[in-house]
């Protein structure tokens, strides 16, 4: 059976609207357009290794990894939940957990403006509580929560069906051989759902060190971060070279993270991203 | 038991987190003020708006028209490349293999100024047509992801089998190996027409003056205030979204019903 | 030959540098079942596809009622298949995988309807056109595969070891059914097996294949009582290789002793492997035996028993009827009919 040629188009499609990009944006990051021509440099790059630049790089990855940290504490236990058999309705309230991703993230990511504005609800209620005010709406804070909301079910997904597929005859053994709840979950549990973990972090990861729409909404562009700066060199100041240095920083970072993760998951024998 | 209750309020508060914005802005379709602070009285007034609103009404058009073609597009581009990737051999299908991964590991903000970078490179007018290209390049991985598993558990002997039988290689591409795969290719579709119609990023950047999808309306307008007539759309799509899901969850249970009875 | 309709010529078969066939010549005759018979990797599987059409070869010519058919796609052959484990279309049901290749020829529904239902009663599963093919036994889906490829007429069918998957009681009925339908037909089969048994049983002409050769072709008399080579003793049904000396024509010596045989022709000397059948070893008393040794192990098989006895340093394996005691001494003889001298031949 020799049908390769039927993919051709597809290949062609890719080589131009994946490719070509790839090496414009390569191309852009070590050239400079000066009134004498064009001409190699590598000024693009020192440039992102600027203190003010490396603050908001790592200012980008301290955020996405705190909110991956939250949404493993909190999605963990909730995938625990979901993948309990004895749950009556379980496919129900699974559905019923992802419809959420279903509607525009935009929208959902404002609805939380409105929420935790001064006058909002969130507000309005602690004060008729008497409690003291919140007031993290424009703060690194709100950007986290921001993050969690928006990346929680990546987190509990892959977690959920990694734990379902267990066989339940693994955990009963540990049950049968003495296995007290907590050495279950530590040594049975917790490492067969490493996996679904793993890819449950890179997919949170990935998308929190990237975003610029959390933190222009819900930190009220103060918090700048990677996705933002790039966003100004191509909708603000036009400074292709310069953006196209940070994004290909940005795609290396990336990487790095993945082979790092894709490594760990090797060594634990699992299935996921790769 | 104490465990199955505290499972419960856990639930219950996880739940609540992700719904409470939700039920922001359907308690807010129905605010008599424009405020998105204050409650002034229950009004239908903003769905009957929503419908009046020619650019909200105009992204809506955008949404569904790009999303419905770039998805068409991608699952019959995306399908006939399965199907060659899998007979391909060696260096060549890693090679592609590669390239279909990186548009799905990249980050969408960098594909999306890619892109950018290749329309104006390209002097293309950025619009509608733009917005279409780019929406089928994001696509395409995933329409191939779900196929390519269904090319690799397919029988390869049901294909011999049917030129033996005298079919000739499309007769036995369309009638034994597409309804084969079949389901991976209705998967395929369905991601990306989704992912086409919840895109913002990418469609950020490749759109030009004029043309918006929702996302791009939304966003803009997210800074000034959200319009109450989005609210109206949204809680509109919501109430689609469960009813189909209702209709489709007792299908399948009166199916499996069904099964139950001839077992 | 006027009855022939397939025949291969110099047949070579390359994968990236390895040959799976090695310069095949092969006739195969009108009416007769012909079974290709080796260990996996032999290069069986390979000749089939071939001549169905799904592999090409890289050199030689495949002839098809005398004409040159290496080029001619398998759906333009007037041949049918049936495959290893089926490749029943799991989306249509006993019907519509019968009537497939019917369909294609544009046939009137009414004869495709007629013909289908002779099919099924052809293998025995007279009105099971509705059933899906899920709901089948592997028997069941088997004997479906059949008709698929039957209802077509075909002139030849080929059979891609189609008992493999199914257990061994089922097996053996599906050998006499199969056997039954091609002389009820009056087609030729070629037959794709690594049972030797299932060979024997079955076959007109067995082909016995090693590392993409043709060790032997002949009846399944000829092969299992005289092979060609210590490879073919061995493969079809066990035997006792022993080197031995050819002394001179219808003299052999092995074991340490002198044998009268029957074979001629070898050159004075020459080294050999002596092929001798377990069930052809003659037990006696102890002195009696141009041989004698010690029972080391007995089991029993059903019909026989299955001795090992060491003698002169040679473990024999010995099918007798007559148990003897581990450990005891015993004799026997090998008549020189049954002593079969085989030329050395070289990776066994």
């Amino acid at each position: 059976m020799k049908k390769n040629w039927i993919s051709y188009p597809y290949v062609v499609w890719m080589i131009i609207f994946t490719l070509v990009p790839l090496v414009l944006v390569i191309y852009y990051s070590v050239v400079s357009v000066t009134d004498n021509g064009i001409a190699l440099t590598l000024q693009h790059f020192k440039k992102v290794f600027e203190p003010i630049y490396i603050i908001v790089f790592l200012r980008s990855i301290k955020l996405a990894l705190i909110s991956t940290a939250v949404c493993l504490v909190l999605g963990y236990p909730m995938a625990m939940i979901l993948a309990d058999r004895g749950l009556s309705k379980r496919n129900i309230l699974i559905v019923l957990f992802v419809i959420p991703m279903w509607m525009n993230f935009l929208a959902r990511t404002y609805a939380w403006m409105t929420l935790l504005e001064k006058n909002g609800p969130i507000e309005t209620m602690l004060s008729n509580l008497g409690l003291p005010p919140l007031g993290i709406l424009y703060t690194e804070k709100a950007v986290i929560l921001g993050m969690v909301y928006n990346f929680l079910p990546f987190m509990v997904l892959p977690i959920y069906s990694v734990l379902s597929k267990t066989e339940k005859h693994i955990v009963e053994a540990a049950e049968d051989l003495g296995a007290t709840p907590y050495i279950k979950f530590k040594r049975i549990i917790f490492p067969l759902s490493l996996p679904g973990v793993i890819s449950g972090i890179t997919m949170v990861f990935m998308p929190a060190v990237t975003t610029f729409v959390i933190s222009e909404l819900l930190g009220g562009s103060q918090y700048t971060l990677i996705g933002n700066l790039i966003e100004r060199q191509f909708l603000g100041t036009m400074d292709w070279g310069f953006g196209s240095a940070l994004s290909i920083v940005l795609m290396l970072l990336i990487l790095l993270s993945m082979g790092v993760m894709s490594r760990y998951e090797k060594e634990n024998e699992g299935g996921g991203l790769w | 038991m104490v465990t199955t209750f505290l499972k419960r309020i856990y639930t219950f508060i996880i739940f609540f987190f992700l719904y409470a914005p939700i039920l922001v802005l359907i308690v807010f379709s129905f605010n008599n003020s424009k405020s998105r602070a204050r409650w002034d009285g229950f009004t239908f007034k903003w769905y009957i708006e929503l419908f009046n609103d020619q650019y909200i009404m105009a992204s809506l058009y955008n949404t569904l028209m790009i999303a419905l073609i770039s998805s068409l597009a991608a699952t019959f581009i995306g399908t006939a490349a399965a199907i060659g990737i899998h007979n391909m051999k060696g260096l060549s299908k890693k090679l592609v293999m590669n390239v279909t991964y990186l548009p799905v590991l990249n980050p969408d903000i960098v594909t999306g100024i890619a892109l950018m970078m290749l329309f104006v490179f390209a002097n293309m007018h950025r619009g509608f047509f733009t917005l279409l290209m780019a929406h089928i390049t994001f696509s395409l991985p995933f329409v191939i992801m779900s196929v390519l598993p269904k090319m690799k558990q397919l029988n390869n002997q049901l294909y011999d089998a049917a030129l033996d039988l005298g079919a000739s290689p499309v007769y036995a591409y369309r009638r034994v190996v597409l309804p084969q795969i079949m389901p991976g290719v209705v998967t395929g579709f369905l991601l990306a027409f989704t992912l086409s119609i919840d895109d913002f990023v990418i469609s950020f950047f490749t759109t030009g003056a004029g043309v918006s999808n929702l996302a791009i309306t939304i966003y803009s307008m997210a800074r000034r205030g959200i319009k109450p007539e989005i609210n109206a759309l949204l809680t509109i799509m919501f109430v689609s979204i469960l009813l189909l899901l209702i209709i489709i969850n007792n299908r399948m249970s009166k199916d499996s019903e069904r099964e139950d009875k001839v077992k | 030959m006027a009855d022939e309709i397939i025949r291969l010529v110099n047949v070579t078969k390359e994968y990236d540098g390895n040959k799976a066939l090695k310069s095949i010549n092969l006739y195969i005759r009108r009416n007769e079942f012909l079974t290709l018979l080796g260990p996996s990797g032999c290069g069986k599987t390979t000749t089939l596809r071939i001549v169905g059409g799904f592999e090409t070869c890289t050199e030689g010519d495949v002839i098809f009622e005398g004409r040159r058919i290496n080029d001619v796609p398998p759906f333009k052959r007037k041949l049918n298949t049936v495959f290893q484990k089926y490749a029943l279309f799991p989306h249509m049901n006993v019907y519509e995988n019968i009537a497939f290749g019917l369909k294609i020829k544009k046939m009137d529904k009414k004869d495709i309807e007629k013909k289908v239902e002779e099919m099924l009663e052809l293998v025995n599963l007279p009105k099971y056109q509705k059933r899906s093919v899920d709901s089948l036994s592997g028997g069941q889906q088997q004997r479906v595969a059949i008709a698929r490829a039957l209802v077509n007429e075909p002139q030849v069918l080929l059979l891609d070891e189609p008992l493999g998957a199914l257990d061994l009681k089922l097996r053996k009925d599906m050998q006499t059914e199969l056997k039954n339908i091609q002389k009820r037909l009056g087609i030729t089969f070629v037959y794709v097996t690594h049972d030797q048994e299932e060979a024997l049983t079955m076959s007109d002409t067995i082909v016995v294949m090693k590392s993409g050769t043709i060790q032997q072709i002949g009846t399944p008399t000829d092969v299992y009582n005289e092979p060609r080579n210590a490879f073919v003793a061995d493969f079809i049904g066990e035997s006792n290789i022993i080197e031995g000396k050819m002394l001179e024509d219808c003299l052999v010596e092995f074991a340490g002793r002198r044998f009268e045989c029957v074979d001629k022709g070898f050159a004075s000397n020459e080294a050999v492997d002596v092929v001798i059948r377990p069930e052809d070893v003659k037990i006696v008393p102890a002195q009696e035996g141009m041989l004698s040794g010690e029972v080391l192990s007995v089991v029993f098989k059903g019909v026989h028993y299955e001795m090992l006895i060491l003698s002169g340093g040679i473990k024999w394996m010995v099918h007798s009827t007559v148990m003897e005691p581990e450990k005891s001494k015993v004799g026997f003889n090998i008549f020189p009919a049954d002593i079969h001298i085989m030329k050395k031949v070289n990776g066994i």
